[in-house]
């Protein structure tokens, strides 16, 4: 008998039943409509064993790989452990130790931690860091693992935001904090490695996305990969020094600096990040596309990348949403 | 051949569908009659709702009840969705399968499958 737990319940399920059904029938609220594995409304993830394939058939890559699954057409032959994509103690709390501070430019802090215990994740996702235990922040990794010992994050100072100030003015090394993660589904898929990949974002939105490029270059992607990171004026650059040696490294990797301000010098583009993207390579059929920071942005590219071409299942996006409550 | 194929099998199945999803997607996003009732909507579900719309339009296997195609619809229905928009989808679904290169007597049995659904659609 194959039992699926839940929010520590734990249900049998009966033969020929699929996970949505043994779920609804107890009362569990997961949403669905299809019934067909085909609309993905009824999307769930295995945080406990391994969903079978047929169930994650039609999901995205990164989906997939973090065990996501679509209910409806899910009959496990062993025990499976399942959680809805929204439920919050999808995963542990982990302390981790701040190993150093240092500014990136006059509002982003360069946040580097020592996790207590080991944490799979991917370049790009994000975890949250905790100020205290209700109080807690999504932030980007900008770290990648096997190449980076601890993780990396880029917090931007925003004006009254409580963690951010926080970071900015209170934390020191040596603290311990509380982090959970990592979750998101932004991030470097191995395969496909001479398909073009476009990233695109704005202020500390090249977090996530100095992950990826690193990510894809250890892991031997031989594709062209272009950057092109925004700001309004050259003090909301940061790690071009590092961006510029990247260049000299690798023949594939293309950095675009850009600037959106009326003072535009030499070397950087000039306009909108997204802009000057989509007028430089106009047609984004078979492009991999990534797109990380303001959620306007985010939002407007998404759809631009899709009309030029880019097919739907090639955009990964990482929109840094401002809680309302900063 | 005594085995007769079925209307999904004759127009290629999900590969199909794959395929024809970002068509139709972009057709819709940029058909002036109805883009605007797409506006502001998640579009990776959306996408998995036209991938599900198009499976059972191609006689595809699906679970829809008339029921779940008139809550899907309601709020759209009270922005004044109404039969011209109908007719715009399916115009669209059209031109999606000629780009496709699927024939024209498939494509009326396509347009038949989403005709039926029009009263659900449209709540009525």
């Amino acid at each position: 008998m194959v039992t699926i737990r839940y929010a520590k319940d734990n249900f049998e399920l009966n033969e020929n039943q699929s996970v949505l059904d043994c779920l609804t029938g107890h009362g569990v609220p997961v949403p669905f409509s299809c019934r067909s594995g085909v609309c993905q409304t009824c999307l769930m993830r295995a945080t406990g064993g391994t969903p079978p394939e047929i169930s994650q058939h039609g999901l995205k890559d990164s989906l997939k790989l973090q065990n996501y699954f679509l209910a409806c057409v899910c009959h496990p032959s062993a025990d499976l452990e399942v959680a809805l994509p929204d439920d919050d103690d999808i995963q542990a709390v982990i302390p981790a130790t701040v190993k150093s501070l240092k500014l990136l430019n006059a509002d982003i802090m360069h946040v580097v931690l020592e996790c207590h215990l080991p944490i799979d994740y991917r370049a790009g996702q994000f975890i949250n860091l905790f100020q205290n235990q209700s109080l807690g922040r999504s932030y980007s990794l900008a770290s990648v693992p096997h190449e980076d010992e601890h993780l990396h994050l880029h917090v931007r100072r925003l004006p009254q935001g409580r963690v951010s100030g926080w970071i900015h003015e209170e934390l020191r090394p040596g603290e311990t904090v509380e982090i959970r993660g990592p979750g998101g589904d932004c991030f470097y898929i191995p395969g496909n490695t001479e398909q073009g990949l476009i990233l695109i974002g704005t202020g500390s939105g090249l977090a996530p996305l100095y992950g990826i490029i690193r990510d894809a270059l250890s892991q031997g992607h031989s594709g062209p990969i272009h950057l092109f990171h925004g700001s309004r004026d050259l003090n909301g650059l940061y790690l071009t020094g590092e961006l510029h040696d990247l260049v000299q490294q690798y023949a594939n990797f293309n950095y675009v600096p850009c600037l959106s301000g009326d003072d535009v010098p030499h070397g950087f583009a000039a306009g909108r990040a997204d802009d000057v993207a989509f007028q430089q390579i106009p047609n984004l059929k078979n492009w991999r596309m990534f797109l990380c920071g303001h959620p306007e942005m985010v939002k407007i590219a998404k759809k631009k990348a899709f009309m030029a071409g880019a097919s739907m299942k090639d955009i990964y996006v990482d929109a840094f949403n401002v809680s309302q409550s900063s | 051949m005594s085995e007769q194929l079925s209307l999904f099998e004759k127009i290629g199945g999900e590969a199909a569908v794959d395929a024809a999803v970002d068509i139709f997607y972009r057709k819709v996003l940029s058909d002036d009659r109805i883009s605007a009732f797409f506006e502001g909507v998640d579009m990776d579900k959306q996408a998995a709702k036209q991938k599900s719309f198009l499976t059972m339009a191609f006689g595809g296997p699906h679970n829809y009840t008339g029921l779940d195609m008139r809550l899907g619809h309601a709020h759209l229905v009270e922005r004044g969705l109404n039969d011209s928009h109908v007719d715009a989808v399916i115009e669209d679904l059209g031109a999606t399968l000629r780009e496709l290169n699927v024939g024209e007597d498939l494509i009326a049995q396509v347009a038949a499958i989403a005709e039926s659904t029009r009263n659900d659609v449209l709540c009525r």
